[in-house]
């Protein structure tokens, strides 16, 4: 059989495993968002809480997915917890950092400025600050989003949702007949997604970022 | 126009078009940093009243920059007290403070992520306005400050020019048209002939609006420019000087002042007079219309050996010489030299002596609103003029001299009474 007709036979499971992949992915990254720019808000006027939550992130990040995932289900079991909890922990550092570089990044004698015609703490922050900081952040969110959707394949380990499944039935059956075309449609269909929600966030850019600091 | 009959105003601020300024009283206000041993700001008095200019002037690193931001508590004074009209500041709420109080500073401030309009109606919707009243109040801001509305508006920041942004950065800080308005070295940023025009657009819109204005600026030129007074300040701005430009550049307090006022202080002081106030003098003139004979006849017999010729509109044209008669003999197309420079009467008299200086006769004429001709100013009358006002200022500041050394006598006076004794009564 070949790819082609592989993907044919099996495109309804094809579809729902992809549908679930980007759903945990989307999901993940709203969370892994507000939580990261709420980390940076709260952090990024003091220099060591700030590095703290960089670091913190940071180190999340060096641990292998595979390991995290393994630690995660003694504590939470299979599925969809596992999963979620290790997809939005990933998702934070890139986040959280472009947030606290974005927010210092503001200029200073504009935030005087905010200050000096009476706009309140909540008001500067969300109609100054935020504003002007949300490139950067978006970038950080891009990027998150980009690794998130490889991390994902190997919630199949823990019994999670998505297209890992059809990467991991694959290599438990390498040399039976259609084992190639599992992992090969797993890959392809992450790839695709990666790039659909590349071309969602550039949209989303265009939208949300004024056309006063646009590049 | 401002509506009035909106709804009414917020704060109790009396919703007439245009409040004017209110006076501010700075009362020993002491800045110090936590940290530091010395404070940046020292025990700073000043009164300022309504509706004046002063400008903070001093060297970087005086303080004066920090005084001004403890006016609207950007910073918060370590002890002293401030007030703005007949309201004690000092303790209220520092963001509905500073709603009453316009702010503009250098580069503008603009936020680059709204559009003109958007960072104009800032604070008026901050405090309640509704939104016709807003918008109406954009596109009059705009006028004011010069900027065609249909054009700006929907303009964003780095769209504009560095003149432009600071145009808008003045129009935001007057947007809800505060009594008192802060400016801290607005101009810095701008090329000299920008910084000149807006200059020009201040003194205008200050004589329109009559606002209390603070403003910094390290450029004396500047402050003698725009300020009604100045008060030329020292580290920890302690204040050297406090006074009008006349007083500061005829009598400079001491060193310090007579050092910052720099070389040149008469001449400085040629920038604070206009033509219309000194003796224009009459020039004999023949219009271009009169037949040539007459004007011949003229230049022969009368006591002047040269006449100014005026086009149809009354327009200086042609200076026109005994010696020019030999070679107009039809016509006067070829004799005479044209007038290539005038000052109106606003000019100052820097402006006029530069025009007599690079005129090769040394004289020139004075111009009405339309260009018409009014009179000549020449080398003498500009001499005796500048002499009679440095000696007028001189008196003017020996005087005022005697009455502070009076105060000063009435106060360690009334020390040495022990009227002012435990003097940590410090608020």
């Amino acid at each position: 059989m070949s790819f082609w007709e592989y993907v044919g036979t099996r495109h309804a499971q094809l579809l729902t495993d992809a549908y679930q992949h980007a759903s945990a992915v989307f999901q993940c990254m709203v969370i892994a968002t507000l939580l990261g720019v709420f980390l940076g808000v709260v952090t990024y006027r003091s220099e060591w809480a700030g590095s703290l939550a960089t670091t913190t992130t940071a180190t999340v990040l060096t641990i292998p997915s595979l390991a995290l995932i393994g630690l995660l289900i003694p504590i939470v079991g299979l599925g969809v917890a596992p999963t979620v909890i290790a997809l939005t922990l990933y998702g934070l550092l890139p986040v959280v950092r472009n947030a606290i570089v974005g927010l210092r990044g503001v200029d200073p004698a504009l935030v005087d400025a905010a200050k000096g015609i009476g706009m309140s703490r909540a008001a500067r922050l969300f109609r100054v600050e935020l504003p002007l900081a949300w490139p950067p952040i978006l970038t950080g969110i891009r990027v998150a989003t980009q690794m998130l959707m490889g991390i994902a394949a190997i919630a199949a380990f823990a019994s999670g949702p998505g297209l890992g499944n059809e990467i991991f039935r694959g290599i438990a059956s390498l040399g039976s007949a259609n084992s190639l075309n599992q992992v090969l449609a797993g890959t392809v269909g992450i790839a695709v997604l990666a790039l659909l929600f590349d071309a969602a966030y550039v949209l989303i850019g265009r939208l949300t970022i004024s056309r006063g600091i646009r590049a | 126009m401002p509506e009035t009959t909106d709804q009414p105003a917020a704060n109790g601020r009396p919703a007439t078009p245009a409040a004017s300024g209110a006076g501010i009283r700075l009362e020993n206000l002491t800045k110090t940093y936590p940290g530091s041993p010395a404070p940046a700001v020292e025990d700073v008095s000043m009164e300022i009243k309504a509706g004046e200019t002063v400008i903070f002037v001093g060297p970087s690193g005086c303080g004066k920059s920090t005084t001004l931001k403890m006016i609207n508590r950007l910073i918060e004074p370590t002890s002293g007290r401030i007030r703005i009209g007949d309201e004690d500041v000092t303790d209220m709420d520092p963001v509905k403070l500073r709603r009453k109080v316009g702010y503009a500073i250098q580069a503008s401030g603009l936020f680059p992520h709204m559009t003109v309009a958007q960072n104009i109606a800032l604070v008026p919707k901050m405090i309640g306005w509704s939104k016709s009243r807003t918008k109406n109040r954009v596109e009059e801001m705009l006028d004011l400050v010069g900027l065609d509305p249909g054009e700006f508006h929907d303009r964003y920041p780095r769209q504009l020019s560095g003149g432009q942004q600071q145009r808008v950065g003045v129009a935001r800080a007057l947007a809800a048209d505060p009594p008192v308005l802060l400016m801290d070295e607005p101009f810095g940023a701008v090329d000299p002939i920008t910084r000149d025009h807006l200059q020009d657009e201040l003194i205008r819109l200050q004589h329109e609006l009559h606002k209390t204005i603070c403003f910094v600026t390290h450029d004396f030129d500047e402050a003698i420019k725009l300020g009604d007074r100045i008060a030329v300040l020292r580290e920890r701005s302690h204040i050297a000087q406090f006074d009008t430009p006349e007083a500061i550049l005829t009598n400079p307090a001491d060193d310090f002042v007579s050092g910052f006022v720099g070389a040149g202080a008469a001449l400085k002081r040629l920038n604070l007079t206009r033509v219309r106030d000194v003796g224009v003098v009459d020039f004999p003139t023949a219009g271009i219309a009169e037949p040539l004979e007459s004007i011949f006849d003229r230049l022969r017999s009368g006591a002047h050996n040269e006449l100014l010729l005026l086009d149809r509109n009354r327009r200086p044209y042609k200076w026109l010489r005994r010696s020019d008669l030999a070679r107009a003999r039809e016509t006067l197309a070829r004799a005479g030299t044209l007038v290539t420079d005038t000052v109106t009467r606003d000019a100052t008299l820097r402006d006029a002596l530069e025009a007599v200086l690079t005129d090769n006769a040394g004289r020139v004429a004075v111009t009405g609103r339309r260009g018409e001709y009014i009179g000549v100013v020449d080398m003498e009358t500009l001499m005796n003029n500048v002499h009679e006002l440095l000696e007028a200022d001189r008196l003017e500041a020996v005087e005022h001299q005697h009455e502070l050394q009076e105060q000063r006598a009435r106060l360690t006076q009334r020390e040495q009474e022990g009227l002012d004794e435990g003097g940590g009564s410090r608020a």
